[in-house]
């Protein structure tokens, strides 16, 4: 992809790579569909932004610094609990609840960093998804702080700027969670073509060079971690402010595992892809909701194998291939 | 309260016990070819159902069905390596992560469509029924006969490694596969043996299991995160560290439901990642 061409003027190759394109216009513009014409749909398409956002924060670490994890859930629920609790010390205020709440599970991250950047391959694997499960075992025990499995209740959250009531179809709802999403997108994009982004993909695509080049890599994936579970945090704390309630089902491990099928579908390491495989992944499965959730997973799990035996890189990737195969 | 050690002990080796025939074929497999194989779980499923329909359905002894779940998922398991699986040894860990985790959900939505999502009774012969008195303790017969079972899996399988061309064909791959190709071993075929007998293995431990912790559409999950946590732990291709590992996650899981019932599994989970920190290659693991 770097020619000599762009390499010799690498801040305007990054620019470039950086410019808005015509289609995330058209997207973004999509995106306000639902308020006029899909109303009885805003609840889900709330969802649907969480989830995106999610999945973004797991794209940064999976797919663009190569770190694997299934255990993210783990920050997507302390930010939820986070926001939740907060509410219950008589701050409901959300704005700076979910400030605080991704700083909290940046906090967490942070900690975390260490151990993670110290392992690789299966050893990675298994600590991730120790330390997701581990998470949820203490939420589950620590009844008294959490509510356990009957999850967190009496979530007040106060209106946005005072004026923004949180109605019952949704229409603040939606409207704050793709206001954070998209806050979440122009952020990330900016990492993600910034230097340390290319430093990061650096790391992905050759661990053993970057230090030989001189890069601090592991203090670079410290910090995307980092970013990327404050950015979790984020989107538990919207979910729990919009739902005003928290369950245990956001520490879960299914929720580690779903976040990275929706990544796979869409394409990692493309920051569009996250937000096009939590959609699919999403209005999918409240179509087909009616199905037993057993049978929704025999889908799901056909629809995982095919991806990654024909599309590897995902439904993005494949059309970006298609698209790229016929200018050529 | 050394009665209730003694039984927690037991208790807690048997089911280590278990947990080693399930995981051992996923700890080789590992070993030899990188494949993280996550499907290994949804093989020791089928053998579990296999045995049901044995018993249940072909009226065949418990005794006797043991060998039929044994061979029914190391052929099933080799059908797909031969076809599916060894597509992906060269493609990177999330793609095989996640090719054999939809495996696991094809498979578990599979059996809850045949079977039913309820737990699967099993009858078994009357001398593995009831208890066994030995100096003043009594011990489960069933779980008597799962740990000697185990021990004799364990001889064999470490005979066989050491003494036989095939076991010397294996060690040797798995030290160092290219070696072992350039000298002219077949590592191709050697895998594909190495997988039918390990998910054999955990055909036969998904068959031991339903006395022991039942058998539902979810075992595959559920337990693959337990088999996991052996291979890791013990290290990647070693027998030894296995068993090892296995016999402690037993002990420790039943020790801790026993005794702190309500910090659940947190302990298992935390004892994991102190060791995987520490030793990211596992106890007895090489690389």
């Amino acid at each position: 992809m770097l020619n000599a061409r762009t390499a010799a003027d690498p801040h305007a190759w990054l620019r470039r790579q950086a410019r808005w394109s015509p289609w995330e216009v058209v997207f973004w513009l999509a995106t306000i569909i639902p308020f006029y014409f899909f109303p009885t749909y805003l609840t889900l398409a709330s969802q649907v932004a969480v989830t995106a956002l999610f999945a973004i924060s797991v794209d940064l670490v999976l797919g663009y610094a190569g770190i694997i994890t299934l255990g993210h859930a783990m920050f997507f629920g302390l930010g939820a609990y986070f926001a939740g609790l907060l509410t219950k010390t008589g701050w409901g205020e959300p704005l700076s609840g979910l400030v605080l709440a991704g700083l909290f599970a940046a906090l967490i991250g942070f900690l975390v960093s260490f151990i993670i950047v110290r392992v690789q391959h299966l050893a990675l694997l298994m600590i991730t998804l120790g330390l997701g499960l581990l998470t949820a075992e203490l939420a589950n025990s620590l009844g008294w702080l959490t509510g356990g499995t009957d999850g967190l209740q009496g979530v007040d959250v106060w209106p946005i700027f005072s004026r923004f009531e949180f109605d019952l179809w949704g229409y603040t709802a939606y409207a704050y969670a793709l206001i954070v999403l998209f806050i979440g997108v122009v952020a990330s994009q900016r990492i993600v073509h910034s230097s340390f982004g290319l430093s990061l993909r650096g790391v992905r695509e050759n661990l053993t060079r970057m230090p030989a080049i001189g890069s601090p890599y592991r203090r670079h994936l410290q910090i995307a971690y980092t970013i990327s579970a404050g950015l979790a945090g984020i989107a538990g704390a919207v979910l729990t402010q919009t739902t005003e309630t928290v369950s245990l089902d956001s520490l879960s491990f299914q929720r580690s595992a779903d976040v990275v099928v929706m990544l796979i579908l869409g394409g990692t390491g493309r920051l569009y892809g996250a937000i096009l495989g939590a959609a699919i992944f999403m209005i999918a499965r409240d179509q087909l909701s009616g199905m037993n959730p057993q049978y929704w997973y025999f889908w799901i799990g056909v629809l995982l194998m095919v991806v990654v035996l024909v599309v590897p890189n995902g439904i993005l990737g494949g059309l970006s291939r298609l698209v790229r195969g016929r200018g050529t | 309260m050394i009665g209730n050690l003694a039984i927690v002990l037991f208790d807690g080796l048997a089911f280590g016990m278990l947990l080693f025939v399930l995981s051992v074929g996923l700890s080789v497999t590992l070993g030899l070819m990188n494949f993280v194989n996550l499907a290994h779980g949804a093989f020791a499923m089928l053998g579990g159902y296999a045995t049901v329909v044995a018993t249940r359905e072909l009226g065949l002894p418990f005794l006797w069905s043991l060998p039929v779940a044994f061979i029914v998922a190391a052929l099933v398991s080799v059908a797909f390596e031969r076809t599916l699986f060894r597509r992906l040894y060269r493609a990177g860990e999330l793609n095989q992560v996640l090719f054999t985790i939809g495996l696991v959900f094809v498979a578990a939505a599979s059996a809850a469509y045949v079977f039913g999502t309820a737990q699967q009774p099993i009858e078994l012969p009357e001398f593995l029924r009831g208890v066994t008195e030995f100096a003043g303790f009594r011990f489960g017969s069933y779980r008597i006969f799962l740990i000697v079972v185990a021990l004799v899996i364990t001889g064999l399988l470490v005979l066989g490694l050491e003494y036989t061309r095939f076991g010397a064909q294996v060690r040797a791959a798995v030290d160092n596969q290219r070696a072992a190709q350039g000298l002219g071993i077949d590592v191709d075929s050697v895998f594909a043996m190495t997988f039918a007998l390990g998910s054999g293995l955990a055909g036969l431990g998904g068959a031991l299991a339903i006395e022991m912790v039942g058998l539902d559409p979810s075992f595959g999950f559920h337990y693959l995160v337990y088999m996991m946590i052996v291979v890791s732990v013990g290290g990647l291709g070693s027998i030894a560290g296995s068993f090892v590992a296995a016999s402690l996650l037993g002990v420790a899981d039943v020790a801790g439901k026993y005794f702190v019932p309500e910090l659940g599994a947190f302990m298992i989970y935390l004892v994991m990642v102190v060791i995987l920190f520490m030793r990211p290659q596992g106890l007895i693991g090489k690389r």
